[in-house]
Protein backbone atom coordinates (compact mmCIF):
# COMPACT_ATOMS: atom_id res chain seq x y z
CA UNK A 1 0.00 0.00 0.00
CA UNK A 2 1.37 3.44 -0.90
CA UNK A 3 1.86 6.03 1.79
CA UNK A 4 -0.57 8.48 0.16
CA UNK A 5 -3.32 5.89 0.06
CA UNK A 6 -2.79 4.95 3.71
CA UNK A 7 -2.91 8.64 4.64
CA UNK A 8 -6.15 9.11 2.68
CA UNK A 9 -7.66 6.09 4.40
CA UNK A 10 -6.76 7.46 7.82
CA UNK A 11 -8.14 10.93 7.11
CA UNK A 12 -11.43 9.43 5.86
CA UNK A 13 -11.51 7.27 8.99
CA UNK A 14 -11.08 10.33 11.19
CA UNK A 15 -13.82 12.22 9.34
CA UNK A 16 -16.20 9.29 9.68
CA UNK A 17 -15.39 8.68 13.36
CA UNK A 18 -16.45 12.27 14.17
CA UNK A 19 -19.39 12.59 11.76
CA UNK A 20 -21.34 9.59 13.02
CA UNK A 21 -21.43 10.30 16.79
CA UNK A 22 -22.27 13.98 16.17
CA UNK A 23 -25.01 12.92 13.75
CA UNK A 24 -26.34 10.41 16.28
CA UNK A 25 -26.27 12.99 19.05
CA UNK A 26 -28.21 15.51 17.00
CA UNK A 27 -30.71 12.81 15.99
CA UNK A 28 -31.14 11.62 19.58
CA UNK A 29 -31.58 15.18 20.83
CA UNK A 30 -34.20 15.89 18.17
CA UNK A 31 -36.17 12.66 18.62
CA UNK A 32 -36.13 12.83 22.43
CA UNK A 33 -37.58 16.34 22.33
CA UNK A 34 -40.12 15.38 19.69
CA UNK A 35 -43.64 15.31 21.17
CA UNK A 36 -45.00 12.20 19.39
CA UNK A 37 -44.03 8.56 19.92
CA UNK A 38 -42.70 6.77 16.82
CA UNK A 39 -44.95 4.00 15.60
CA UNK A 40 -45.32 2.12 12.35
CA UNK A 41 -47.11 5.11 10.88
CA UNK A 42 -44.79 6.87 8.38
CA UNK A 43 -46.31 10.34 8.79
CA UNK A 44 -44.78 10.72 12.25
CA UNK A 45 -41.30 10.05 10.85
CA UNK A 46 -41.78 12.57 8.07
CA UNK A 47 -42.93 15.23 10.54
CA UNK A 48 -39.98 14.41 12.80
CA UNK A 49 -37.58 14.96 9.91
CA UNK A 50 -38.67 18.60 9.75
CA UNK A 51 -37.28 19.09 13.26
CA UNK A 52 -33.99 21.02 12.82
CA UNK A 53 -31.96 18.69 15.08
CA UNK A 54 -33.32 15.58 13.40
CA UNK A 55 -32.63 17.11 9.97
CA UNK A 56 -29.08 18.11 10.94
CA UNK A 57 -28.47 14.64 12.35
CA UNK A 58 -29.73 13.01 9.15
CA UNK A 59 -27.56 15.30 6.99
CA UNK A 60 -24.47 14.42 9.02
CA UNK A 61 -25.30 10.71 8.92
CA UNK A 62 -25.75 10.82 5.12
CA UNK A 63 -22.31 12.45 4.77
CA UNK A 64 -20.94 9.82 7.16
CA UNK A 65 -22.47 7.09 4.98
CA UNK A 66 -20.83 8.48 1.82
CA UNK A 67 -17.50 8.81 3.64
CA UNK A 68 -17.78 5.20 4.73
CA UNK A 69 -18.52 4.05 1.18
CA UNK A 70 -15.39 5.85 -0.02
CA UNK A 71 -13.53 4.11 2.82
CA UNK A 72 -14.86 0.73 1.71
CA UNK A 73 -13.33 1.34 -1.72
CA UNK A 74 -9.92 1.69 -0.04
CA UNK A 75 -9.90 -0.79 2.83
CA UNK A 76 -11.37 -4.11 4.07
CA UNK A 77 -14.74 -4.24 5.85
CA UNK A 78 -13.14 -6.34 8.62
CA UNK A 79 -10.56 -3.55 9.05
CA UNK A 80 -13.00 -0.60 8.99
CA UNK A 81 -15.53 -2.15 11.38
CA UNK A 82 -13.36 -2.38 14.52
CA UNK A 83 -11.34 0.75 13.82
CA UNK A 84 -14.43 2.95 13.49
CA UNK A 85 -15.76 1.45 16.74
CA UNK A 86 -14.00 4.31 18.54
CA UNK A 87 -17.14 6.20 17.55
CA UNK A 88 -19.10 4.09 20.08
CA UNK A 89 -16.90 5.50 22.81
CA UNK A 90 -17.64 9.04 21.62
CA UNK A 91 -21.36 8.26 21.60
CA UNK A 92 -21.25 7.09 25.23
CA UNK A 93 -19.31 10.22 26.11
CA UNK A 94 -21.77 12.50 24.30
CA UNK A 95 -24.68 10.71 25.97
CA UNK A 96 -23.13 11.55 29.33
CA UNK A 97 -22.12 15.12 28.49
CA UNK A 98 -25.08 16.38 26.51
CA UNK A 99 -28.02 14.09 27.28
CA UNK A 100 -27.06 13.57 30.95
CA UNK A 101 -27.15 9.80 30.67
CA UNK A 102 -25.21 7.95 33.36
CA UNK A 103 -22.03 6.11 32.29
CA UNK A 104 -21.05 3.37 34.74
CA UNK A 105 -17.63 1.92 35.62
CA UNK A 106 -18.50 -1.16 33.56
CA UNK A 107 -19.14 1.05 30.55
CA UNK A 108 -15.79 2.80 30.93
CA UNK A 109 -14.18 -0.65 31.08
CA UNK A 110 -15.92 -1.46 27.80
CA UNK A 111 -14.46 1.75 26.41
CA UNK A 112 -10.93 0.59 27.26
CA UNK A 113 -11.54 -2.77 25.55
CA UNK A 114 -12.76 -1.01 22.39
CA UNK A 115 -9.62 1.12 22.35
CA UNK A 116 -7.38 -1.94 22.72
CA UNK A 117 -9.21 -3.88 20.01
CA UNK A 118 -9.14 -0.88 17.69
CA UNK A 119 -5.40 -0.43 18.12
CA UNK A 120 -4.83 -4.12 17.41
CA UNK A 121 -6.91 -4.15 14.22
CA UNK A 122 -5.45 -0.79 13.18
CA UNK A 123 -2.03 -2.40 13.11
CA UNK A 124 -3.07 -4.91 10.42
CA UNK A 125 -2.98 -4.24 6.65
CA UNK A 126 -5.93 -2.15 5.46
CA UNK A 127 -6.69 -4.12 2.34
CA UNK A 128 -6.18 -7.85 1.94
CA UNK A 129 -8.23 -8.64 -1.13
CA UNK A 130 -6.75 -6.38 -3.77
CA UNK A 131 -3.02 -6.71 -3.20
CA UNK A 132 -0.74 -9.52 -2.23
CA UNK A 133 0.10 -7.96 1.12
CA UNK A 134 0.06 -9.97 4.33
CA UNK A 135 -2.85 -9.34 6.65
CA UNK A 136 -0.63 -9.68 9.70
CA UNK B 1 -40.21 -4.24 21.28
CA UNK B 2 -36.66 -3.01 21.75
CA UNK B 3 -35.19 -6.42 20.87
CA UNK B 4 -37.30 -6.65 17.70
CA UNK B 5 -36.10 -3.19 16.65
CA UNK B 6 -32.53 -4.14 17.51
CA UNK B 7 -32.60 -7.32 15.41
CA UNK B 8 -33.98 -5.36 12.45
CA UNK B 9 -31.12 -2.85 12.84
CA UNK B 10 -28.46 -5.56 13.07
CA UNK B 11 -29.64 -7.74 10.16
CA UNK B 12 -30.28 -4.86 7.79
CA UNK B 13 -26.89 -3.30 8.63
CA UNK B 14 -24.99 -6.53 7.99
CA UNK B 15 -26.63 -7.10 4.60
CA UNK B 16 -26.03 -3.47 3.60
CA UNK B 17 -22.36 -3.57 4.61
CA UNK B 18 -21.55 -6.78 2.78
CA UNK B 19 -23.22 -5.46 -0.40
CA UNK B 20 -21.45 -2.11 -0.09
CA UNK B 21 -18.02 -3.49 0.63
CA UNK B 22 -18.28 -5.91 -2.29
CA UNK B 23 -19.38 -3.22 -4.76
CA UNK B 24 -17.04 -0.47 -3.52
CA UNK B 25 -13.93 -2.65 -3.81
CA UNK B 26 -14.95 -3.38 -7.40
CA UNK B 27 -15.54 0.32 -8.07
CA UNK B 28 -11.99 1.46 -7.41
CA UNK B 29 -10.77 4.18 -5.08
CA UNK B 30 -13.26 6.91 -4.17
CA UNK B 31 -12.94 10.22 -2.35
CA UNK B 32 -15.32 12.66 -0.64
CA UNK B 33 -14.04 15.95 -2.04
CA UNK B 34 -16.57 18.10 -3.96
CA UNK B 35 -15.93 16.24 -7.23
CA UNK B 36 -15.52 12.90 -5.52
CA UNK B 37 -18.94 13.17 -3.88
CA UNK B 38 -20.71 13.81 -7.18
CA UNK B 39 -18.90 10.85 -8.74
CA UNK B 40 -19.80 8.69 -5.76
CA UNK B 41 -23.50 9.66 -5.91
CA UNK B 42 -23.65 8.91 -9.64
CA UNK B 43 -22.07 5.55 -9.02
CA UNK B 44 -24.56 4.67 -6.28
CA UNK B 45 -27.45 5.50 -8.62
CA UNK B 46 -26.05 3.28 -11.37
CA UNK B 47 -25.41 0.10 -9.39
CA UNK B 48 -28.27 -2.14 -8.31
CA UNK B 49 -26.38 -3.67 -5.37
CA UNK B 50 -25.58 -0.22 -3.98
CA UNK B 51 -29.20 0.93 -4.27
CA UNK B 52 -30.27 -2.25 -2.49
CA UNK B 53 -27.71 -1.58 0.25
CA UNK B 54 -29.10 1.94 0.71
CA UNK B 55 -32.60 0.47 1.04
CA UNK B 56 -31.32 -1.90 3.75
CA UNK B 57 -29.63 1.04 5.48
CA UNK B 58 -32.87 3.03 5.36
CA UNK B 59 -34.72 0.14 7.03
CA UNK B 60 -32.01 -0.09 9.66
CA UNK B 61 -32.07 3.69 10.12
CA UNK B 62 -35.81 3.98 10.78
CA UNK B 63 -35.69 1.06 13.21
CA UNK B 64 -32.75 2.78 14.92
CA UNK B 65 -34.66 6.06 15.07
CA UNK B 66 -37.53 4.36 16.90
CA UNK B 67 -35.05 2.58 19.19
CA UNK B 68 -33.14 5.71 20.12
CA UNK B 69 -36.31 7.57 21.07
CA UNK B 70 -37.33 4.95 23.61
CA UNK B 71 -33.92 3.80 24.87
CA UNK B 72 -30.83 5.73 26.04
CA UNK B 73 -28.33 6.63 23.29
CA UNK B 74 -25.65 4.87 25.34
CA UNK B 75 -27.63 1.63 25.00
CA UNK B 76 -28.90 1.94 21.42
CA UNK B 77 -25.58 2.71 19.76
CA UNK B 78 -23.42 0.02 21.40
CA UNK B 79 -26.16 -2.61 21.22
CA UNK B 80 -26.47 -2.15 17.47
CA UNK B 81 -22.82 -3.22 17.24
CA UNK B 82 -23.95 -6.80 17.73
CA UNK B 83 -23.68 -6.88 13.94
CA UNK B 84 -19.94 -6.93 14.46
CA UNK B 85 -19.23 -10.64 14.66
CA UNK B 86 -21.82 -11.48 11.99
CA UNK B 87 -20.16 -9.00 9.64
CA UNK B 88 -16.59 -10.10 10.36
CA UNK B 89 -17.53 -13.72 9.65
CA UNK B 90 -19.31 -12.69 6.44
CA UNK B 91 -16.29 -10.57 5.43
CA UNK B 92 -14.14 -13.68 5.65
CA UNK B 93 -16.60 -16.09 4.00
CA UNK B 94 -18.30 -13.92 1.38
CA UNK B 95 -15.75 -11.17 0.71
CA UNK B 96 -12.69 -13.44 1.16
CA UNK B 97 -10.92 -10.92 3.33
CA UNK B 98 -7.98 -12.28 5.28
CA UNK B 99 -9.05 -12.12 8.91
CA UNK B 100 -5.84 -13.15 10.70
CA UNK B 101 -5.27 -13.74 14.41
CA UNK B 102 -4.57 -10.10 15.20
CA UNK B 103 -7.63 -8.79 13.39
CA UNK B 104 -9.91 -11.48 14.85
CA UNK B 105 -8.62 -10.84 18.38
CA UNK B 106 -9.08 -7.09 17.94
CA UNK B 107 -12.65 -7.60 16.69
CA UNK B 108 -13.43 -9.80 19.71
CA UNK B 109 -11.98 -7.22 22.11
CA UNK B 110 -14.11 -4.53 20.49
CA UNK B 111 -17.20 -6.72 20.73
CA UNK B 112 -16.48 -7.38 24.41
CA UNK B 113 -16.14 -3.66 24.98
CA UNK B 114 -19.34 -2.90 23.11
CA UNK B 115 -21.24 -5.50 25.17
CA UNK B 116 -19.94 -3.96 28.40
CA UNK B 117 -21.03 -0.54 27.13
CA UNK B 118 -24.49 -1.91 26.37
CA UNK B 119 -24.97 -3.00 30.02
Amino acid sequence: MTRGKALRTYSLLLLFIFLRPFGNLSLAWGTKHFPQVFSLHPSVYIRAMLDPFVALGIAMLILALLTRMALLSLADLSFILPVTAVGYVLSALFGKLFLHETVTLQQWLGTVLIFMGTALVGSTAQNTTKHEEEAE
Amino acid sequence: MKWILLSIVVTATAVADILQSHEMKKAGEQSVGARGLVRLLKMIASRRELILSIVCLAISFFAFMALVQAEPLSFAVPASAASFILETVLAKLVLKERVGMRRATGALLVLGGVLLLAR
